[in-house]
């Protein structure tokens, strides 16, 4: 345990040197307040509308850059100590592998956790006090429920970077797997349910619709934020099938934190199999 | 037993590559070993299965009287130390922060990581970030690394490649140390020249086999190699190498003044005597076969059984 202690501080230490959380941090609520001001100029309005409308265009950007951001973070985590050599250095310490993964993820999601919450956090407090239309009591609960949804969709990019970077024996390697990953989850994904939904004249069976939809985190991170306002689902498009079910937030919660733990459980039983 | 590592029959596959192929070997305590062979012979494996990294396909390994796969093995490593060959650390740390780090894993007190530093003449550039090192220096913190808490075993996997002459003997000077304080030394290299003064032992591998294991002395008689001996005459050359074909010897002239010539090491001191009682020799020097050529020798005999197989 102490081993995994150690490991988690130096790479959340590391994080904090080479200013990835000041980055993310900065980038979360810059993006969070332009968008909280200028997300309903479609509309024709500048300026802050409504929680809903600010919550809704979060979700949709933060679906793009929140993979991203984990991916990029950690796919060389475990190949990239392999590469260097350092890797087979720590196999000789009183470390065992997964003891080193654990540490590294631990780490990595503090990092993450960190900076959603700051940046965040910190466009709401910005909201609260500059907007009039925003009372800090109608902010709290559907930003803490953002907040919590997009660290989960980042640990869940997080222990897929780690899963990528076990399974890969190069960096460059490692890093295109990482985009592919991203392009399928983020972009095609949807594209093909949209294209087979469009194709089949929507005659695809609900519930396996529903099923494919919940496969994919970005898709569920998506619900829990459209879920809670019932104007929001219906500009949602696609989801909406699903929104329309009503899926409660908690097993909407729980299905994204199984995105974190199963990859992590695959990388972590694969990395413990390696011969050497 | 005493020895501190002891391998009995180890073998090593990946695949239908065998790395090492039933290898035995012994270090005693406070011993230097060197671990001789070209890229490829099985060195590093040998390392690895030492270490623990590894498991051997066939055979057994002990180290310090354990199985380095087994139940005592996190506490194994803590008396271990490794170099493993090009390992380039954290480039964004100092190496202070580097050495902590891995003081840290090995449960040793910071002040001790720090102390090495000083020891191995990191002191300035410690708070410097790895980045900024150069090759020896970064040579010289993975030395330090190895050398945290105070290992009775050290397994340095070439640790003198890419290193100028001082910094290489420097590397030596403090394996010398290591060896007062009774901690046992097992370094891989294939730069040879100058290694020899500082091994006690020798073991040349090739193809994953042990082709030779001992005293550098030892190998020498074993290998029967001939003495290159050296005689500067004063005068012309006749003289001397009439005499020396009454030894049934041929000498080559290699100058006006200078003759060379091969001779089993048996026979030094009578053809040292015969030299001696010519007046016409002014000089003698002789050669005993270096390393290098024990090594060529030994590698030569591995080769020659495969050639006649293919």
């Amino acid at each position: 345990m102490r081993e995994i202690a150690i490991v988690a501080a130096k790479e959340f230490r590391d994080g904090l040197r080479n200013r990835w959380v000041l980055a993310t941090t900065l980038a979360f609520a810059v993006l969070a307040i332009a968008l909280a001001w200028f997300g309903a100029a479609a509309a024709g309005q500048i300026g802050f509308t409504r929680i809903s409308t600010t919550i809704v265009s979060l979700a949709s950007l933060a679906v793009f850059l929140i993979p991203l951001i984990a991916l990029m973070m950690a796919y060389d985590s475990i190949v990239g100590e392999d590469e260097k050599g350092t890797l087979l250095l720590l196999m000789t310490y009183p470390i065992s592998r997964v003891g080193l993964l654990a540490g590294k993820f631990l780490g990595h999601a503090g990092m993450l956790a960190l900076s959603t919450a700051l940046g965040f956090g910190i466009a709401a407090a910005v909201i609260g006090l500059v907007a009039e239309e925003a009372a800090f009591a109608d902010l709290v609960g559907p930003f803490s429920l953002f907040i919590a949804s997009a660290i989960l969709l980042g640990w869940a990019f997080l222990a897929l970077a780690y899963l990528i970077s076990t399974i890969t024996r190069e960096k460059a390697r490692a890093a295109g797997l990482a985009l592919l990953a991203w392009f399928v989850f983020v972009l095609i994904y949807d594209l093909a349910l949209l294209g087979v939904l469009v194709g089949t004249e929507g005659r695809v069976d609900q519930g396996l619709f529903q099923v494919l939809l919940l496969i994919n985190p970005t898709d569920v991170f998506r619900l829990v934020n459209l879920t809670g306002f019932e104007e929001a689902a219906a500009a949602s498009g696609m989801l909406s099938v699903v929104a329309e079910q009503g899926f409660s937030v908690g097993r909407l919660m729980a299905i994204l934190a199984a995105w974190t733990v199963l990859p992590l459980a695959l990388a972590a039983a694969l990395f413990a199999a390696r011969r050497h | 037993m005493n020895s501190v590592v002891r391998l009995e029959n180890v073998s090593r596959h990946f695949g239908k590559v065998r790395a090492v192929v039933d290898l035995n070997l012994e270090v005693a305590a406070g011993e230097v070993l060197g671990l001789l062979g070209h890229n490829g012979a099985g060195k590093s494996t040998t390392m690895k299965m030492i270490l623990g990294v590894l498991a051997p396909s066939a055979g057994q390994v002990q180290v310090l009287g354990e199985n380095p796969r087994g139940r005592a093995a996190g506490h194994l490593r803590l008396q271990l130390g490794y170099l493993p060959e090009n390992v380039s650390f954290y480039d964004n740390l100092s190496g202070r922060e580097v050495l902590r780090y891995f003081a840290r894993l090995k449960r040793i007190e910071i002040k001790h990581a720090d102390h090495l530093l000083e020891r191995v003449g990191l002191g300035e550039a410690a708070d410097r970030r790895v980045r900024t090192y150069s090759k020896g220096m970064r040579q010289r913190l993975g030395l330090a690394q190895a050398l945290l808490g105070a290992p009775k075993l050290l397994l340095l996997d070439e640790p003198t490649v890419g290193l100028d002459p001082i910094a290489t003997r420097d590397v030596y000077d403090m394996i010398n140390e290591l060896r007062e304080t009774g901690t046992s030394v097992i370094l891989s290299s294939h730069v040879l020249a100058g290694v020899e003064k500082h091994l006690d032992r020798v073991a040349i591998l090739a193809h994953g086999r042990l082709q030779a294991d001992g005293t550098i002395d030892a190998l020498r008689a074993q290998a029967d190699l001939p003495l290159r001996i050296r005689a500067r005459t004063t005068s012309l050359n006749g003289q001397v190498n009439e005499r020396l074909a009454g030894l049934g010897l041929s000498a080559r002239a290699v100058r006006a003044d200078l003759i060379e010539f091969d001779a089993p090491a048996s026979r030094k001191l009578e053809i040292m005597r015969a030299l001696l009682a010519d007046d016409d020799v002014s000089d003698v020097h002789v050669d005993a076969p270096s390393l290098e050529s024990l090594y060529t020798h030994f590698n030569r005999l591995a080769d020659a059984p495969e050639d006649a197989n293919a």
